[in-house]
Formats: structure tokens, sequence, C-alpha cells
């Protein structure tokens, strides 16, 4: 059963903007140390992973192979400097190790691999992949009859794949109700824009209509996205799918809204300049 | 995760002898779902022609189907792995690796998930449905990718009984299974072991190393041979990967010439595993009966395996050259 939703205090809401800000600030640092990998989504999808991980998620962050726990699966892997942030400091690894991303030997693999580094519950990269196997997993865990939530984050453009789509008519044909969607709607893909390169409008209605129960929210809203978390939870004959509208890059200026942030990292001018600005942020000094 | 341990497993069901690879493998899916609760099937609109149908009559819960969707079947089972199921996920070959490499390749094998596929309706033997639905290229396939066992029985006794040693072994596999009814070749070999190429008949002056559906042509070819005055080692390679490299340079060293036979391109499957097995250990000529880097068409499963020179005729001629160029060397 789901449990009852608390909207989130003042003080809550302070400590999750502190806590997105740390993400954030970790993303750069291990972007600038790898010299390649994703800006945009990371950094706009850093406050999700904030509500998720520090709100709603059951977890036990030092065993993270506890049957009880929630699993969480990232479809669109690339965005997944944001996960080992998020997960370092949440305390499933030291967070020095996140300088690491990307170099030869690391647990901090380009793309996400299962069995790699705690936490990481699912390999992918290849975009949808990841959908499909959290439709298995929430099938397999509801014929043990067990409660776990299973939350997945994609984004606009696996919209564009083909097996995103069959991914949808399977989980509405088995009613996985402990499935969770959480997309990322930044709007934007490599090549361009969504709707220049593929256009996805009308989005809401397109995945309402394959039998989802589907919300729509800012993504940099905490209260917002908690209370769309718990409310998916509560619908218990069909998935969920949580449309997040984020901006890319968010925090940083000069990466906001920029589709060409979606796969470049900053040099050591601009890590400087969006350490600072999300130093501000947080209300902290800038004193490096 | 179940605890994989030495089980009872049931007697074959002896009606099914002489029936298809296919026939084995539905009767070793029942068998292995007693032995592993966990054990699920997964099927994508073709449950009845894979064999999936008597699985999914005693164990409905255990039974998904996907629909016309291999690359979410695939993603699927990965994720039923995840939850500590064995999913078996099958369709045609064609289809399912054709369909779903990348997912088999990235959700499964890469994540080292215990995923078994299952390829059905493989080789020329499809017969009138034509070159879409001829699967010739599932071995290559497959065989390139780490973590995975690659499993081609030769009838219906070896089918099941490597259906069931397949459910019981953690990890990715690969099983490839025919549509065509075959001769029993295996049965009174006794034993199915993972890994292991079996010997079917000794002999000195060459070896045919076969798979899947060209094991009874080869074991017809070298009792042809016999007569011929060749002495023909029959060997049947039912595990491609990991390959036995033992037996096959044991039968280099030991007859000095070697054909292969499969129903499968000549690129990457059985020949090109014992063209470079002998190249890199212990050189001998090689000979190899094969789909020649070619499309099938559609025809009688006879006619088209006449026409693509996979009969028993062509494995003598193969054995004969063979020979030729062992002895002239």
């Amino acid at each position: 059963m789901p449990d009852t939703h608390r909207p989130p205090t003042p003080q809550q809401l302070i400590t999750l903007s502190e806590t997105s800000a740390a993400i954030r600030q970790s993303v750069i640092k291990m972007l600038l140390a790898a010299g390649s990998g994703h800006s945009a989504g990371p950094l706009g999808m850093a406050d999700v992973f904030t509500a998720l991980y520090f709100s709603v998620l059951k977890h036990r962050p030092k065993q993270p192979t506890w049957v009880g726990r929630d699993y969480v699966l990232l479809s669109n892997g690339h965005i997944c400097p944001v996960w080992y942030a998020t997960l370092a400091e949440a305390g499933y690894f030291p967070k020095a190790e996140l300088k690491t991303l990307r170099q030869l030997g690391s647990r901090l693999q380009g793309h996400p691999h299962l069995g790699s580094l705690p936490g990481i519950e699912n390999t992918s990269g290849p975009l949808a992949q990841g959908l499909s196997q959290a439709c298995g997993l929430a099938y397999a865990l509801r014929l043990d009859k067990r409660n776990n939530q299973v939350y997945t984050l994609m984004s606009d453009a696996e919209y564009q794949e083909g097996q995103t789509w069959e991914a949808y008519l399977f989980a509405a044909k088995y009613r996985l109700a402990n499935l969770t969607v959480l997309i990322d709607r930044n709007n934007i893909q490599i090549d361009g824009t969504t709707e220049d390169i593929m256009p996805l409008e009308p989005f809401k209605p397109k995945l309402e209509s394959f039998g989802w129960h589907v919300q729509e929210i800012d993504g940099h809203d905490f209260s917002a996205i908690i209370s769309a978390l718990y409310l998916a939870q509560s619908f218990n004959t069909a998935p969920s799918a949580i449309i997040c509208r984020t901006i890319p890059g968010k925090g940083v200026t000069f990466m906001e809204g920029d589709y060409h942030w979606h796969g470049s990292p900053p040099n050591r001018d601009q890590a400087a300049q969006a350490l600072k600005q999300l130093r501000t942020i947080q209300g902290q000094t800038w004193n490096e | 995760m179940e605890r994989i341990k030495k089980l009872k497993v049931p007697a074959f069901p002896i009606q099914l002898l002489d029936s298809g690879t296919r026939d084995g493998f539905g009767a070793g899916l029942v068998a292995a779902a007693e032995l592993y609760p966990g054990l699920v099937g997964l099927c994508a609109d073709v449950t009845e022609s894979v064999r999936m149908a008597d699985f999914a009559a005693r164990y409905p819960d255990r039974f998904v189907e996907v629909g016309v969707a291999e690359q979410n079947l695939v993603g699927v089972a990965a994720g039923m792995a995840l939850g500590g199921k064995t999913p078996f996920a099958a369709s045609y070959a064609v289809f399912n690796p054709g369909r779903s490499w990348d997912q088999f390749r990235v959700s499964v094998c890469y994540s080292n998930l215990n995923v078994k596929l299952v390829g059905g309706h493989a080789g020329l033997n499809v017969g009138p449905d034509g070159a879409t639905h001829q699967a010739l290229e599932d071995l290559a396939l497959t065989l390139s990718l780490p973590n995975v066992t690659v499993v081609v029985p030769a009838d219906a006794y070896e089918a099941y009984q490597a259906t069931i040693a397949i459910a019981g072994q953690v990890g990715p596999s690969y099983l490839r299974l025919a549509r065509d009814k075959c001769p029993d070749v295996t049965s009174k070999n006794g034993s199915f072991t993972l890994g292991k190429i079996s010997t079917l008949e000794t002999g000195k002056d060459l070896s045919i190393v076969a798979c899947g559906l060209l094991v009874a042509p080869a074991m017809t070819a070298a009792q042809r041979l016999r007569q011929e005055g060749l002495s023909v080692r029959v060997l049947n390679a039912s595990t491609l990967k990991p390959f036995d490299t033992k037996t096959i340079l044991t039968a280099a060293r030991q007859t000095g010439a070697i054909v292969t036979a499969e129903e499968h391109q000549l690129h990457g499957g059985l020949s090109s595993l014992v063209s470079q097995t002998c190249a890199q250990h212990y050189p001998v000529p090689v000979e190899s009966v094969a789909v020649k880097d070619t499309f099938g068409e559609s025809g009688q499963s006879k006619e088209l395996l006449a026409k693509y020179h996979l009969t028993t005729e062509d494995i003598q001629k193969a054995a004969w050259k063979v020979f030729n160029r062992k002895v002239k060397a």
C-alpha cells in the first residue's frame, strides 16, 4: 500500500534544493574530469532524482540489494552522471569516486552497467531498453506478490523508438500498476528540438490513449514531483507516466534550453562559471 | 534466485523420438518448469509453433504473451531475470535474435542476466515461407556475444535434455530449434552435457563435425563412406559456445581431416569455429557444408537442402575431397 503523503515542509524544501544543487555541482565536476559526456539532461533531471531518492523511494543505501527496496531503472542511460551523483550523495558509494567517470577501470561506466556499482539496477544506453526491463521486473514482482515499486526514468526522445510503444502496450495490457515512468520532457535531443526532429505532441493524449495514467508537472517543483509520485502509487489499475517539464541544463544559465549541450561537457572555464552559479543557488559563497 | 542443484530429471517422453527439436523443447520446458518454480515462458505470437503451448496450458500464470514485439519480448525477459525469474523468451529465429539482437546484447548478455533465448524455425527447413523466414545468420549473431551459451540440438531427445540443462544453468543462452521432423540420433548416446561435443561414431580417416538437423545426414554419410572404405568419426557439436576445442583438436590430430556441416551461413557458425580452432592450434584440411553466402528461397525443405548443397551426398563429396587433400599433403 502507498504511504500516506504529507506535503514537504518549508525546511524540507530547502534541504531538497540544497541536495539537488550539490548533485548538480557533482555533475559539472564529473563531466569536467571525464572530458566527455552529457550536460543538459543530467542537470535538467537533478530535481526529479533528488525528490525521488530523498523523499519517496524506499531504499537502504548501505544495503543496496535489500529485498524490500523500490527499484529505480534508468532507460536513457546517457544521463547517468546525475544517477551516479545522486547515489553517491545518498551514500551508496564514496563521492570521491565520482571523478573517475568514464575512465579506464572505473565502476562509473559511460553508460550504466548492471553490477558495476551499488544502486545501479539495470544496463542501458540504446534507448527504450530500460522501459521494457522495468515492465518485466514489475511483472515478476507482482507474480511473487511483492509490493516494491518500479520507477523508470526516460527521455522524451526515447518516444521516437518503436520499442517504447511495444512496452507501452505491454504495461497497459498487464495493468502494471507498480510501474511509474518519469519522463524528462526537456524538448531537446542531439540534432535539435524534439518537435523539429520528430514531433511528439500532442504528447500527453498519446500516452493516455495507451491506457496509462498520465500526469504532467513542473519537473523543478519538488512539491509537485513528490505529490505526483505518491498519486502515481495510488493508481492501482494501470501503469503511470509523469511528464516532467524540465529545462535542459537547469541551474547553469548558459546551458539552459540549448540543445548543443545535450552531448557536450563543459571546459575548465565553463565549469568554473557553472559551479559559481550553482553555489550561488545553494546560498554558498564562491571561494575557489 | 533459486538454488541450482542436482534434481531428478523426468524421463524423455519416448513417443517424441523422431519428432522435431521444437517438440523436444516443448516437453523439456514442461519438465524444467516442474524442477524450477522460477521458470517463466514468454512468447511473441507463435506459441503453438515453437511448442510452448503445453507449458502455457499447464502454467498459465507463468506464461506471458507479449504479442508481435520481439524487442520488448527480450527486454521484458531481462526485467523478469532482474526480478529473480528464469525466463525462456521464444519466437522464430529470424525475429529472435534477428530483431531483438540489440536487446539481447545489452539488456541480457552485457548484464549477464539469466535469460534463455529460443529461436525457432531456424535454417532452410522452414521451406515455402522463403528467404525472409529462413534464419541462416542467427548463430553468427549469438556466437559473437560474450557471456552466452549457444546450443543447437540435433534431435528431439537432445533438445529435451538441452532445455532442462539450460534451465538449470545460470546465465544467458541461445537455443536454436528447427521446424522439420528429424530422426533420433542421440538417444542411444545417453546423457547430454552442456559444452561437450559428443562422439556418435568413431573413425580414423577423417571427422565430420555437424550440428542441428545435419547430424542425421552426417551419420548416414559416414555409413556410406564406410562401405566405400573410409573410417569416419562423427561428432555432434550441440554446444557451439563455449566451444569444446579439446574434442575438435583430438579429432584433428587423430583423423587429420575435418568436414563441417550446418544449416547456416558459411561465415560465423560451426565452420568458422572449427576452421579457427584448427588454424590456430593444429592445421588440418577442412571442408564445409553450409549455405555459401546466399539467401534462400521458397520451396520444399528437401528441394532447398538439395539446391543449397546440404544433403547426405554433399557431406559424402566433402568427405572424399578433404580426405584427398589430407593424403596429398
